[in-house]
């Protein structure tokens, strides 16, 4: 009965973010992601009331309809930002080449170093970069789509609660620094956190998703096992 | 109606976007194509900031709730997660921070360059 109500999956997914952003704003504590506790209260509710997640996922479809046009909306920011970014492109573009064959290479020997077989190698190699780009590459080079996103999406979240812990570890104060890093670590999911911090750093970052996962694309194949 | 004007220009870039990632066979997702349009249109002065800004804010605004459902779908490969959960949590983790750290020292090492 419940399964059925068109309405549940996105009252579901609203109510637990809203929830999710209460604790944040009470806590001032970055591990208390609303997008984290969102995704752990939805996903405790489908148990406990037994719905499918196939279902629940088709139910929030209308709402995934809209991350397309919301990603494009980007863009706006990053010409607006434009001025301040183009004379340290040259530093903005190494960051991101540097970033990308790093995380190629250091997935790429971790899963020899724990004797992965290819399928598995294929579908986390694109980890880092935006879902739309790395499942294509994943599923066309014989790895499991399901498996590419999961890993996708656990470094993206990863980078949106960690990462400010990560920028003062890594001691990367220079806001075009710490977009560049959101964006080519942790993809859209992380330049959602960046876009909180400061207008240029949520630019940059969405200039290092975009332009990481054209690169990643390219280099995708001279690394498949 | 400004709002939905606003919508309608997003979207037809939206549907410019999605037609190009059907028309060539590039593993590149319309939303790309979309980004590199609208910069593009404002670049160009076809289209003005001021015609898109408050339905882009929103859309900015609203991106974190976007990714809830995606990660609820990890409940769709939970097998195959606890089966090889040990090394793909170590390869996204330890992949996370050298990403990290690379992308973002290598940028703020030549920033610093090119101020001096």
């Amino acid at each position: 009965m419940l399964a059925e109500n068109a309405f549940l999956p996105i009252l579901l997914t609203l109510a637990s973010y809203e929830v999710g952003r209460a604790i944040q704003r009470k806590t001032g504590n970055s591990l208390c992601n609303p997008i984290l506790i969102g995704a752990i209260l939805t996903a405790s509710m489908l148990l406990l009331l037994k719905i499918p997640v196939d279902a629940y996922q088709s139910g929030c479809a209308p709402l995934q309809y809209l991350l397309t046009p919301a990603t494009i909306c980007y863009a706006l920011g990053l010409y607006e930002q434009l001025e301040k970014l183009k004379k340290q492109l040259g530093a903005i573009l190494a960051g991101i080449l540097c970033g990308s064959i790093v995380s190629l290479l250091s997935i790429r020997a971790m899963a020899s170093m724990f004797s992965l077989d290819d399928v598995l190698t294929i579908s986390l190699l694109p980890k880092s970069i935006t879902t739309a780009i790395g499942m294509v590459l994943s599923s066309e080079a014989g790895g499991i789509a399901a498996l590419t996103t999961a890993a996708i999406v656990i470094t993206g979240v990863l980078g949106n609660v960690f990462g400010e812990s990560l920028c003062k570890l890594f001691r990367i104060h220079h806001p075009i620094a710490q977009g560049v890093a959101f964006g080519t670590a942790s993809h859209a999911v992380g330049t959602s956190r960046a876009m909180e911090l400061s207008q240029l750093t949520g630019a940059v970052s969405s200039l290092s998703l975009t332009v990481a996962g054209v690169i990643t694309a390219v280099l995708f194949h001279f690394l498949i096992p | 109606m400004k709002y939905l004007q606003q919508f309608l220009r997003i979207l037809t870039i939206s549907f410019l976007g999605e037609l190009c990632h059907s028309l060539i066979s590039l593993p590149i997702p319309a939303s790309i194509y979309g980004m590199a349009f609208l910069f593009l249109a404002l670049k160009t002065g076809m289209m003005k900031p001021e015609q898109i800004r408050q339905t882009s804010q929103f859309f900015v605004g609203i991106m974190g709730v976007l990714f809830v459902c995606p990660a609820v779908g990890l409940l769709n490969c939970w097998e195959l997660l606890q089966k090889h959960g040990a090394a793909i949590l170590t390869i996204v983790v330890v992949s996370l921070l050298l990403t990290f750290a690379i992308s973002g020292r290598v940028t703020q090492r030549l920033l610093k360059k090119e101020d001096a």
